[in-house]
C-alpha cells in the first residue's frame, strides 16, 4: 500500500515576509459548508451551538474562535472550519465537505488593510470591518472570503486552484505597500 | 456604477455579472406566443429597465435591479427570489 502524503494548497509558495508584513498558510482542519434547509436556520443554529459551541453566524459575521469557527459564506450558507461536523447538523442543513477545496492564508502585520485595499473593492478598515466580520468579495479577479481575525490580521480564502495567483497577488501588493513606507 | 446588494450592502459593479431583462416567467402551459415573448422579445428603452444581476463575487444572490440605461443610475434593488418573477420558489 502506497503511503500518500497530503500536499497543502500553498506548499512551496508560503510563508512570505515583506517589511513588517507576513503571509502564511493556515490549516483550518475540516471545512464543511452548511446550507440550511428552508426555514431551518434557527434549528441549525441551536444544533451548531449544542454540538460545537457557537451560533450560526449572521450575514457578514463569524462566530467561534481559532480552530473552531463558523464563517458566513454567502447567501444561506456558512462554513464550519475546524471540527468534523456533528451528524445532528444534517437534520437542518445540507453538509458538504470542502476540506481540500480552499486555499487559506493569513495576512499579518501593520498595513495589512493597505495591502487588501489594493486588491479588494470594499472598505476593510477597522472602523467598519471589525474583528469577527467577514465578507465575500473580489480579491483581484478571484472570488474570496475575507475575515478579520485580529487587529492587524486577516484570513483570506480562495479556491484551491487559485493558490499560486493568490500568493503572487498578495506578495506583489505587500511589496508595493512596503515600498511606500 | 455601484449596486446595493440587499445582503452585502453597497458593492462595486465588478462583483456582479449581468443576465438580461427581468421578465415574469409565463406558466408552463402558457401559449406559444407568451413563451416567444418571454424568450425572444425585449424592450430597449433609453431609461429605467428591470434587469437580473448575479452577485457572483459576493454572496451569490440573484438580484432584480432597476437601472436607468441612459445614466446607469441604479434606482431599485431587490432579491430576485422575492420579486415575483415566477419560476421555482
Amino acid at each position: 500500500m502506497a503511503e500518500l502524503i497530503a500536499k497543502s494548497p500553498c506548499a512551496g509558495l508560503l510563508p512570505v515576509s515583506v517589511g513588517g508584513l507576513s503571509l502564511s498558510e493556515e490549516d483550518l482542519g475540516a471545512l464543511t459548508s452548511l446550507a440550511p434547509f428552508s426555514d431551518q436556520e434557527r434549528g441549525l443554529s441551536a444544533a451548531l451551538e449544542a454540538a460545537h459551541g457557537m451560533k450560526l453566524p449572521a450575514m457578514g459575521r463569524s462566530t467561534g474562535k481559532a480552530g473552531n469557527r463558523a464563517i458566513w459564506f454567502g447567501r444561506d450558507m456558512a462554513l464550519l472550519a475546524g471540527p468534523a461536523p456533528d451528524p445532528s447538523l444534517a437534520e437542518y442543513a445540507a453538509l458538504t465537505d470542502q476540506s481540500d477545496a480552499w486555499a487559506v492564508v493569513r495576512l499579518d502585520g501593520e498595513g495589512a488593510e493597505d495591502v487588501l485595499a489594493r486588491l479588494c473593492p470594499i472598505d476593510l478598515r477597522s472602523k467598519t470591518f471589525k474583528r469577527g466580520h467577514t465578507a465575500r468579495t473580489e480579491l483581484r479577479h478571484m472570488m474570496a472570503s475575507v475575515t478579520r481575525i485580529g487587529a492587524n490580521s486577516f484570513q483570506i480564502m480562495v479556491f484551491r486552484s487559485l493558490a499560486q495567483t493568490l500568493a503572487h497577488d498578495l506578495k506583489t501588493a505587500m511589496e508595493a505597500v512596503a515600498a511606500r513606507r | 456604477m455601484r449596486i446595493t446588494c440587499p445582503i452585502c450592502g453597497e458593492r462595486d459593479r465588478r462583483e456582479f455579472t449581468y443576465r438580461g431583462a427581468a421578465l415574469p416567467r409565463p406558466a408552463e402551459d402558457a401559449g406559444l406566443d407568451a413563451w416567444h415573448r418571454y424568450v425572444n422579445l425585449r424592450e430597449n428603452p433609453a431609461g429605467p429597465l428591470d434587469e437580473l444581476w448575479y452577485h457572483e463575487m459576493g454572496c451569490g444572490a440573484w438580484l432584480k435591479v432597476r437601472r436607468n440605461t441612459a445614466t446607469h443610475e441604479v434606482l431599485e434593488v431587490s432579491l430576485a427570489s422575492e420579486a415575483g418573477l415566477g419560476g421555482a420558489a
